[in-house]
């Protein structure tokens, strides 16, 4: 079970939320498509420490980045 | 096609042999050799599609320096760690020619490899719970025939005949409404299907180097030329890539990212018990899917741990949810003992179809992308690989699995076809 910190309730249970993708940030939308796949689809997903996008969708609904381990899943200062 | 030069062929003559002789006279089954400096081809992963994919080139296409290079030990990721299902029931006309491939390649595996890969073609069937659940199936179901897959829709009475154990109370959560079964469906031994290939790979040449481990790519200009592994360099004309969850990691070292998110696949056995269940299940709606296997113990598994992964063990809250759906189709099996819980790391694209062919870096081929359903795939992964590895042009079957889809935006959505609940 993980336990993450939402920064409005402080530690809840991992039932309790949605893993919402890397977080990234949208091009213009006048890019050619291997831009736009690259920012659509193409993910870092890496092994180790990941900057990651949550939300306590089945609590206060607040979105926050977090960083945590792939491979430990410990949540990162 | 020519006989693999098996040092020594398995037979029932050679099994007597050995038994009047105390089992003391059974060869090693491959080689342990040292890596060479220098391969025509490399492949990276030693599970079943990269021992397939060696085996397709030495086979198939003449090739007689090729590296399989492996981390651990061959079989020891997810061609060890899944539920041993085989089908090849799915919507798309792409899909269906793919893993039917796939599919009548394990056919006929058994004897083509001097190995018993213990097929069963015990039939999958798929329930659904509801009257929409029912119709949509029928819009499968004659999708599938178009693809030229045996499937046949079943009322709910036809769905009981095919699993006598499955609840019959009108008020369970999930009640059975109805379903389709694909006779040609079932299960394999899992492990028999990584050695069966290491082992006619080896036979025809093939060296497999296990806990040698991929640490980076060397270049020429653009082009990869070769890899440095914890064993020391090693040269390669090309480079076949079969890593599934750890793909993305390895794309990182050569430079490029993939559309694909690795998570965790939890699947879990009971203790064995007497023959109850002769026939594989699978529900969308509840994400479940179960078989005895030959042991005896129920094999199960549902969905995904919802964020990435690469830790190899599923949490409890799915593990919980996993176990009430198999529990609310099957309720006698709450008296049974679960026996062990594991998981896999599997490569989601996001389409849930995989990736076959070149990749952003000249010289490196990919296999991956098979996310929940890889095993059912090997046999066709390897072969497709291995075609585009010698070739250097796609075979017909795997051209729409390019990379190149997540740009031209013609995907191949196999979401309801995966059969795992995202």
């Amino acid at each position: 079970m993980l336990a993450l910190p939402c920064p409005h309730c402080g530690t809840r249970d991992e039932a309790e939320f949605q893993f919402g993708g890397e977080p990234a940030i949208r091009p213009p939308s006048a890019v050619t498509d291997t831009v736009w796949a690259d920012y659509v689809y193409m993910r870092s997903n890496e092994k180790g420490p990941h900057r990651e996008l949550w939300c306590h969708a089945g609590g206060c609904g607040q979105w926050f980045v977090l960083t945590r381990d792939t491979a430990t899943h410990a949540v990162l200062p | 096609m020519s006989r693999t030069p098996f040092r020594t062929r398995y037979s029932a003559a050679g099994l007597l042999r050995q038994g009047l002789a105390g089992q003391t006279g059974w060869g090693e089954a491959w080689r342990a050799p040292a890596p060479k400096p220098r391969y025509d081809f490399v492949i990276i992963g030693g599970g079943g599609h990269g021992l397939a994919t060696a085996y397709y080139l030495a086979k198939l296409h003449g090739a007689n320096r090729v590296a399989v290079l492996e981390k651990g030990w061959i079989g020891g990721g997810n061609t060890g760690r899944n539920t041993t299902i085989v089908r090849s029931n799915y919507f798309f006309p792409e899909s269906a020619a793919l893993y039917d491939h796939a599919l009548r390649l394990y056919e006929g595996l058994s004897q083509e490899l001097n190995y018993n890969i213990m097929l069963s073609q015990r039939g999958v069937v798929t329930i659904a719970h509801s009257h929409h659940d029912m119709e949509l199936m029928a819009r499968s179901v004659n999708a599938m025939l178009i693809n030229g897959i045996d499937v046949e829709l079943l009322d709910a009475e036809g769905v009981h005949r095919e699993i006598k154990i499955a609840n019959r109370d009108p008020d369970a959560r999930y009640p059975i409404h109805g379903g389709f079964v694909q006779r040609r469906g079932g299960i394999a031994r899992h492990d028999a299907v990584a050695w069966g290939y290491a082992r006619a790979a080896d036979a025809m040449g093939v060296d497999i180097i296990q806990n040698c481990e991929v640490t980076g790519f060397r270049f020429d200009g653009a082009r990869v030329v070769g890899v440095e592994t914890s064993r020391g360099p090693i040269a390669a004309g090309r480079i076949g890539m079969a890593v599934s969850g750890h793909s993305g990691v390895l794309a990182a070292k050569a430079g490029f990212k993939l559309p694909i998110q690795s998570y965790a696949l939890q699947a879990m056995v009971t203790e064995p018990v007497k023959p109850v269940l002769d026939t594989v299940i699978l529900s969308g709606s509840t994400g479940i899917y179960c078989s005895q296997s030959d042991k005896g113990e129920m094999v199960f598994g549902a969905g995904l741990d919802l964020y990435p992964s690469y830790a190899q063990r599923g949490n409890l809250p799915v593990g919980q949810t996993i176990i009430a759906a198999l529990l609310d189709m099957f309720p006698r099996f709450r008296t049974l003992k679960l026996l062990r819980q594991w998981a896999g790391i599997v490569d989601v694209c996001w389409d849930y179809s995989p990736l076959i062919g070149r990749s952003p870096v000249e010289g490196l081929y990919l296999n991956c992308g098979w996310g929940t359903g890889g095993f059912k795939a090997i046999p066709a992964g390897g072969w497709l690989l291995a075609h585009i590895l010698a070739t250097g042009q796609h075979h017909p079957i795997s051209a729409p699995f390019d990379l190149n889809r997540f740009t031209t935006g013609r995907l191949i959505d196999e979401a309801a076809g995966a059969g795992i609940a995202h």
